[in-house]
C-alpha cells in the first residue's frame, strides 16, 4: 500500500501547482480586460479627472479665502490630499459598477461557467479596478506645484500604496454590492447614497478635530476615514506646517481620545477590504 | 442506434443536411448519460424523472416548448444547477462532484449573448482560452482556427460591437469550441436569428462535427431545426415523451398518404385495392396509406388507370409528430420572453 501512496500523494501537489498558475494567468486576464476596457472609453477617463479638478477649484480657490490660512498654511494644501483621495475612492467604485454591467451584458456570464475559482475573478476585478483608481490619483498629483505642495519620491512610492490599499478596499466594497445589485438604475442608486456621504464624512475635506458629536460619531465609523488620513498624514510629513497650522489644520484621527496611527489605520482599510473581499467573493458564488 | 441520416424530404431547402459522410460512427462511451434526473423549484417539477444517452459525435436536439424544461436540464448538464434528484455524467464526468471537469469539456452558447463588445473577437477568444486554460503555446493557433471555421478570420481584430447579431453569435460558437470541448451546448442557438443567418449557422455546426468530432447537443423550438438532428428528444413538462431520430419519429405516425384526383375515384379505389394497397375515398378525391409515398407515385398513377388530375404527397412532420405527443402545437414564443430572463440568468437563485 505504501508504494501507491507515494505517486497519489505527488499528484495531487503537481495538480495544485497547475491549478495555482491557472488561477493566477486568469487574474491576470480579468485585470488586462478592465485595463483594456477603461482605456477604449474616453468619457470615462475624461470624467475622472474633471470631477476632482473641479472639486479642487471650487474647495481649493473658492474656500481658502474664506478659511484664511495659518501661519502660511491654506486650506488648499489641507484639502489637496483629501482630493486625491476623492478621485481615488469615486474611480474605485465605479469601475466596481463594470461587474453590473457585466450582468446586464451577459459577459458576467461566460465568466462564471468558466472553470475557474470565483476568487480568482474577484481579484483579477479588483486588481484591475485599484490599478485604474490609483494610476488616476497619481495624475493628480502633478497639480500639487499649483497648491505649493511639496513632493519628494519616497512620498510619491508612499501615496501610491496607499492609494492601491484604499482602491482595493473600495474595489472590493463595490464589487459586493455590485454582486448583489441586478440592475444598472439600482447600483447607481446605492452609490450615489453611499459615496457622496462617505466621501464628504471622510475628512478629505475638513479636519476631523473639535467637530459636534454627532459629526464625530459619523465621521468615526466611515470606513474611509482611515483610508484618507493616512494619505494626508504620509503628504504632510514632507510639507513644512507650522504647531500653528499643524493644531488647526490636523491631519490625525482620533478615536476614544487616542490619536490612531498610520499603522492602525491602515489595518483597519486591511480589515475592511477583507472583509468584503469575502461577501464579493460569497455574492457570486451561488449556484441553483 | 446506428447512424441514421435525417431523409431530404420535409426537411427545408435553406437547412443543411447531415450527409451519410458527416455523420460519425457513434462508438465508445456516451458524451451525455442522464439517469432519473429530477429539479424541483419549490412545487414546479421543472425536470421529472428523465434519463437518456447522448452517443459522442452526435447531433442531439431537445425539442419542445418554452418552460418544458429544456433549459434547466441543459443548466444542470453544464453545472450551473445542482438536480434535486438522478445523476448526469457529461465526457464521462459527473455533473455535481466534478464540475470542473465538465466545465472544461464542454463548450456553451447561451440563448442570451455573452461576449463583451468593448473587445475585439480575437480579445474575447483571448479571454476564453485563458479561462478554460488553453496553453499558451497553442494558443494562437487554435484561436486562427475557430475563427476560420465560422469564416470570421477578417473580422479578428474589429470591436464586437460592430458585428451583426449573427456574427456575433457565430463567433460565440467559436469561443465554445476554443478549448476542443467533447460537447457543445447550444441553448436556442438560433432564438432572434433571420433565417438565412440560421442556415449558416447551422453550416458551421455541422462543420464543427465534422472536423473536430464534437457531439452537439441543441434546444430549440423550431421543428426544421431539430430535423438536422441525428436524434430528437421531445420534452413537455419535464419529461421526455419520445426520443429516437427525426426519421423513425415521423414514421411512428405512421406512413406516408398520397391524395390522388382522379376522373372515376371509384374504379381507381377498386384498383389500388386490389394490388393490395390500402386506400379510401376522401371528399377530393381517394387517399392511398402507404411507405415512401413519393416513390411510389408513379406506380400508383400506372395502376388507377383513370386521368388523374392532382397528386399531393404528405410526410408527417416534427410538428405532427410534436402535436401527437403533446396534443399541442409548438408555437413560437421565442422573442418576447427574452430581456427578463437574461437577467434572471445572471443570478441564478
Amino acid at each position: 500500500m505504501s508504494t501507491v501512496v507515494a505517486p497519489e500523494s505527488a499528484a495531487p501537489r503537481v495538480e495544485a501547482t497547475e491549478r495555482l498558475s491557472g488561477e493566477l494567468a486568469t487574474i491576470g486576464m480579468v485585470w488586462e480586460r478592465e485595463l483594456i476596457r477603461f482605456s477604449r472609453t474616453r468619457t470615462r477617463i475624461l470624467s475622472g479627472f474633471v470631477q476632482p479638478i473641479l472639486f479642487l477649484f471650487v474647495l481649493g480657490w473658492g474656500l481658502t479665502p474664506l478659511v484664511g490660512s495659518t501661519a502660511g498654511f491654506d486650506f488648499k494644501k489641507f484639502v489637496f490630499p483629501g482630493i486625491v483621495a476623492m478621485s481615488v475612492a469615486s474611480t474605485a467604485m465605479f469601475s466596481a459598477m463594470s461587474i453590473v454591467w457585466d450582468r446586464e451584458f451577459g459577459f458576467l456570464r461566460e465568466m462564471l461557467v468558466a472553470p475557474v475559482r470565483r476568487w480568482a475573478l474577484v481579484v483579477g476585478k479588483i486588481s484591475g479596478g485599484a490599478t485604474i483608481a490609483a494610476v488616476q490619483g497619481t495624475i493628480m498629483l502633478v497639480l500639487a506645484p499649483l497648491i505649493g505642495v511639496k513632493l519628494t519620491p519616497l512620498v510619491v512610492v508612499e501615496v501610491i500604496g496607499l492609494e492601491l490599499l484604499m482602491a482595493i478596499s473600495l474595489t472590493a466594497f463595490g464589487t459586493f454590492t455590485a454582486s448583489r445589485t441586478q440592475r444598472m438604475e439600482g447600483f447607481q442608486v446605492v452609490m450615489q447614497l453611499l459615496l457622496l456621504p462617505m466621501l464628504f464624512l471622510s475628512g478629505a475635506m475638513f479636519p476631523l478635530s473639535g467637530l459636534p458629536v454627532w459629526l464625530t460619531f459619523l465621521t468615526r465609523i466611515n470606513p474611509l476615514t482611515y483610508a484618507v488620513a493616512p494619505l494626508r498624514q504620509v503628504i504632510f510629513s514632507v510639507q513644512e506646517i507650522p504647531p500653528a497650522a499643524a493644531a488647526r489644520f490636523s491631519a490625525q484621527v482620533t478615536l476614544f481620545g487616542h490619536t490612531l496611527s498610520v499603522w492602525t489605520e491602515i489595518g483597519i482599510v486591511i480589515a475592511f477590504a477583507v472583509c468584503f473581499f469575502v461577501l464579493a467573493v460569497r455574492g457570486l458564488s451561488r449556484r441553483q | 442506434m446506428g447512424p441514421q441520416p435525417s431523409t431530404v424530404t420535409g426537411v427545408p431547402k435553406r437547412l443543411p443536411v447531415p450527409t451519410g459522410r458527416d455523420v460519425p460512427r457513434f462508438d465508445g462511451a456516451p458524451a451525455v448519460e442522464v439517469a432519473g434526473l429530477e429539479k424541483r423549484f419549490g412545487d414546479l417539477l421543472a425536470v421529472d424523472d428523465v434519463s437518456f444517452e447522448v452517443h459522442a459525435g452526435e447531433v442531439f436536439a431537445f425539442l419542445g416548448p418554452n418552460g418544458a424544461g429544456k433549459s434547466t436540464t441543459i443548466n444542470i448538464l453544464c453545472t450551473l444547477a445542482f438536480p434535486t434528484a438522478g445523476t448526469a455524467r457529461v465526457a464521462g464526468y459527473d455533473v455535481e462532484r466534478d464540475p470542473d471537469r465538465v466545465r472544461r469539456s464542454i463548450g456553451l452558447v447561451f440563448q442570451e449573448q455573452t461576449l463583451d463588445d468593448q473587445l475585439t473577437a480575437e480579445e474575447n477568444l483571448r479571454f476564453h482560452a485563458v479561462m478554460y486554460r488553453v496553453p499558451r503555446r497553442e494558443r494562437e493557433a487554435r484561436i486562427g482556427r475557430v475563427l476560420e471555421l465560422v469564416a470570421l478570420s477578417d473580422r479578428r481584430h474589429d470591436l464586437v460591437s460592430t458585428f451583426s447579431g449573427g456574427m456575433a453569435r457565430r463567433l460565440e460558437i467559436a469561443r465554445g469550441m476554443l478549448h476542443t470541448p467533447a460537447v457543445l451546448f447550444l441553448d436556442e442557438p438560433t432564438i432572434g436569428l433571420d433565417p438565412q443567418t440560421r442556415a449558416l449557422m447551422w453550416e458551421d455546426v455541422l462543420t464543427l462535427r465534422r472536423e473536430e468530432h464534437v457531439t452537439v447537443f441543441l434546444t430549440t423550438h423550431y421543428m426544421d431545426e431539430a430535423e438536422v438532428a441525428d436524434r430528437i428528444a421531445i420534452i413537455d413538462h419535464g419529461r421526455i415523451v419520445a426520443l429516437d431520430t427525426p426519421t423513425r419519429l415521423k414514421a411512428i405516425l405512421g406512413v406516408d398518404t398520397v391524395d390522388l384526383q382522379t376522373a372515376d375515384d371509384a374504379r381507381s379505389l377498386a384498383a389500388l385495392t386490389a394490388a393490395g394497397y390500402r386506400a379510401e375515398r376522401v371528399e377530393e378525391g381517394v387517399r392511398v396509406f402507404t411507405e415512401n409515398g413519393e416513390e411510389q407515385v408513379a406506380r400508383l398513377v400506372q395502376l388507377v388507370g383513370a386521368a388523374v388530375g392532382t397528386v399531393h404527397v404528405h410526410r408527417p412532420t416534427l410538428d405532427d409528430v410534436f402535436l401527437h405527443f403533446t396534443g399541442r402545437e409548438i408555437r413560437d414564443q421565442g422573442g418576447e420572453m427574452r430581456p427578463a430572463m437574461a437577467r434572471a440568468w445572471g443570478r441564478r437563485r
